[in-house]
């Protein structure tokens, strides 16, 4: 039988039977061990995403346990595969629907760059269309790459403010990509 | 089930989305639907649960491959063919090395070919384990899957072994192999010659004669053989309807024809038939590896590529050392050898069809015009008439059991 | 392997349809010839229907473009597979750029359908009487044939990508 873990408590200050803490912490520490990835896989990343969801690796141990396929039920993006084109316009549509707080991470050198495929129909980078948290090289990443850029989603999202999407700065940034 | 409808769809007239009043729904399937496993759309007009028509759209992620290979020397094609079937990227290698080596007259030695099929089977058993794995999710049971991830890692491991990466594997040279499989490499493929049929037999047992299965999956998406060759099937798809078309018995490569093997067939074309077909085609795979490693035992040890200097690169440290090396290096790297002008057509038969590699040659530093009969391509046409009539369960696992892969459909 | 072999195919071709089918070659042992267009759906409805030859099985449409040769500039390359005989056919077409026009093969194939519209996306070839002549892989709004020798690989409209960056 495999061991329960239990997340650690973020610092604060403790005492009998008392535990202070900022709201920040709590609420990243929550956010970070419950991230619902949205597996937006187009090609060759998506299979090695497979190995990664399957048994071996098992992606669940993190905290992703449901993969939501619904964009409105998602907190990460994760971008696996070549983007091309014709394929913006739903990429795109796929982030403007999901809920704020959100995060992307692009898999794979296609959707970090273009990968190998510098030609007139494929997207050179979905940081192009949507902003991007964190970009996972390889062609395609290894599992245990992938589990990386996860694990640094996860600490961006426990040490995020909770005011950080209202700021003046996050709406310019989504400004720049045409996002209301 | 046809008689019904038969009845509806004469009689109804298919209304779009400017005729609000039409009593059909118009659902629009993909690009990023979670059943369909990649980039497909269908936009599909829907009596209640049944399919009435539908019309697929492509090219989610077209990425120009014919025009990258125009712009680059053979040897950089290899990681091309890596990423159109994913699923079984070292038969698409392969197949391109044979088609440079056909092109260039080069005749590789016995232990290569072996060698090759040895890999080539191997990754025919990752593409079926993953479609028929993903056929065992999309009808509700997800153990099998489960199961068979954990064999797949074993192959991966095994390229790993050969070639250093797992998926998108660019294994092999043209003449040969980049270096010889080391004893860790056919450790692990004895080790998964002795593992993976238990698994197999046990994934078999879940399915095969696991009422819910087959209630679910046969007669769905049944296809007759004439229809199938109207439209060009090949592979696993066009075997379940009956027709033995197989590319390494019709035109043998790499030495198909020292094997014995057997090319199983279907009755029906449905969904089932399919899943047992490629169930067998990895027993038959299985076979074929085992006597290739014992054919490996009769070939000289380290024989790994073809005597071809002019075209295998040499090794690094002969072209520090060695200046005959060092010319021969620094022709192949620059395209400055003279290869025939003409074209030539290969076939091999991939994890789904007879992938086809049409290649015209003007002699110079890239491949004036390289054409891939994708197997996916051809095979996906059919699927939105074949989904008219389907219940919707239906259509959906009927797309998973026809095995198309978008890298490949799109090119 | 093959139960017939390619001389008897093109002996059987030239007795049927003399002169019409010019330079047979049989480059790495496939049969290849070219058939001017005007006749290009006889040709294949013989080769498919004659119970000799019996190609049924339609492999590959492609296209080639050859922009220096006078008005021969686009080549229609169909490969077909006789699966009872195990022997296969390429079949070439020429046809000037500027009216690019050959008959569809999809009455005889359905298979043919996407195929052409793949070769018609690349290259801009129209093929007549086809059910469906649209633009398949590449964005409807696309109004050049990206496989045509004189268009670029690359996007033209990118920004980032300086020359000399590239040694260019």
């Amino acid at each position: 039988m495999s061991e329960i873990n239990i997340a650690e408590a973020p610092a604060g200050v403790e005492g009998a039977g008392f535990f202070a803490t900022s709201l920040d912490k709590v609420i990243g520490m929550a956010r970070a061990n419950s991230l619902w990835p949205l597996p937006f896989a187009t090609s060759c990343c998506g299979i090695e995403f497979m190995a990664t969801m399957g048994s071996h690796y098992d992606f669940a141990r993190f905290g992703s346990e449901r993969p939501s396929f619904s964009p409105r039920q998602a907190d990460l993006l994760m971008v696996m595969g070549t983007i091309a084109k014709k394929m913006s316009p739903v990429l795109k549509q796929v982030y403007i629907q999901m809920a704020e707080p959100r995060w992307v991470i692009a898999v794979g050198a296609c959707a970090s760059s273009g990968g190998i495929f510098d030609t007139y129909s494929v997207l050179q980078g979905i940081d192009e269309i949507i902003p991007v948290d964190v970009y996972v090289p390889g062609c395609p990443p290894r599992p245990e790459a992938i589990i990386n850029g996860f694990n640094k989603i996860q600490d961006l999202v426990r040490s995020e403010s909770l005011r950080r999407r209202d700021s003046p700065e996050y709406t310019k940034l989504l400004a720049k990509y045409g996002i209301q | 089930m046809s008689n019904f409808i038969t009845e509806i769809t004469p009689n109804r007239p298919v209304y779009t989305d400017n005729d609000p009043q039409g009593d059909l729904t118009t659902l629009n399937l993909g690009p990023t639907h979670p059943a369909t496993h990649g980039v497909f759309q269908n936009v599909l007009q829907m009596d209640g649960e049944r399919i009435v028509s539908g019309v697929s759209t492509i090219g989610y992620i077209h990425r120009a491959f014919e025009k990258i290979a125009e712009h680059r020397p053979f040897y950089q094609i290899t990681p091309l063919t890596d990423r159109l079937n994913y699923c079984s990227s070292p038969i698409n290698n392969m197949g391109w090395h044979m088609t440079v080596e056909k092109l260039l007259g080069i005749e590789t030695p016995k232990r290569v070919d072996y060698l090759r099929v040895i890999v080539m089977e191997l990754s025919r058993i990752t593409d079926h384990l993953i479609c028929n794995g993903i056929l065992g999710v999309d009808t509700g049971a997800f153990s099998g899957f489960l199961y068979l991830m954990e064999e797949r890692e074993h192959v991966y491991e095994i390229f790993e072994e050969i070639c250093g990466a797992r998926l998108t594997t660019n294994i092999g040279r043209i003449g040969g192999f980049e270096r010889d499989f080391n004893d860790i490499a056919f450790a692990k493929i004895n080790k998964f010659l002795e593992k993976f049929p238990p698994i197999l037999k046990e994934f078999e047992k879940l399915f095969n004669r696991n009422r819910i299965f087959i209630e679910r999956t046969s007669g769905v998406g049944a296809v007759d053989p004439e229809t199938a060759l109207s439209y060009s099937w090949s592979g696993p798809i066009l075997r379940a309807t009956g027709v033995d078309y197989d590319v390494r018995v019709n035109e043998p490569y790499a030495s198909y024809q020292d094997f014995d093997f057997e090319i199983p067939v279907g009755t029906t074309g449905d969904v089932y038939d399919r899943f047992i077909l490629r169930n067998e085609e990895m027993w038959q795979s299985l076979r074929i590896i085992e006597q290739a490693m014992e054919k490996l035992k009769k070939e000289p040890k380290g024989v790994f590529h073809a005597d071809v200097p002019e075209f295998y690169l040499p090794p690094k440290e002969q072209v520090y050392n060695n200046m005959e090396a060092l010319i021969y290096h620094f022709k192949i790297v620059m395209g400055e050898v003279d290869t025939p002008k003409t074209e030539v057509y290969h076939a091999v038969e991939g994890g789904n069809g007879e992938l086809g590699f049409y290649l015209i040659n003007d002699g110079g530093r890239t491949p004036y015009r390289l054409h891939f009969r994708r197997p996916s391509f051809i095979n996906y046409q059919m699927y939105a008439s074949m989904s008219r009539g389907m219940l919707l369960s239906d259509a959906i696992i009927n797309m998973s059991s026809l095995n198309i892969i978008a890298g490949e459909l799109d090119a | 392997m093959a139960k017939i072999s390619n001389e008897q195919v093109i002996a059987q071709l030239n007795a049927k349809f003399g002169d019409q089918i010019t330079t047979p070659t049989a480059p790495f042992g496939l049969l290849s010839f070219e058939v001017a267009v005007d006749h290009i759906t006889e040709v294949l409805t013989y080769l498919k229907s004659d119970e000799t030859l019996n190609f049924n099985f339609l492999t590959d449409i492609t296209a080639v473009h050859y922009p220096e040769q006078e008005k021969r500039e686009l080549a229609v390359v169909y490969h077909l597979h006789s699966l009872t005989n195990n022997v296969r056919v390429r079949i070439k077409v020429f046809i000037p750029v500027d009216n690019p026009k050959i008959p569809s093969a999809t009455p005889l194939w359905n298979g043919a359908n996407w195929m052409e519209r793949e070769t018609f996306d690349f290259f801009g070839i129209q093929f007549t009487g086809h059910p469906d002549l649209r633009r398949i892989l590449n964005v409807d709004d696309m109004t050049v044939f990206p496989m045509r020798k004189e268009y670029a690989l690359e996007d033209p409209n990118r920004v980032d990508k300086k020359d000399f960056f590239f040694g260019r």
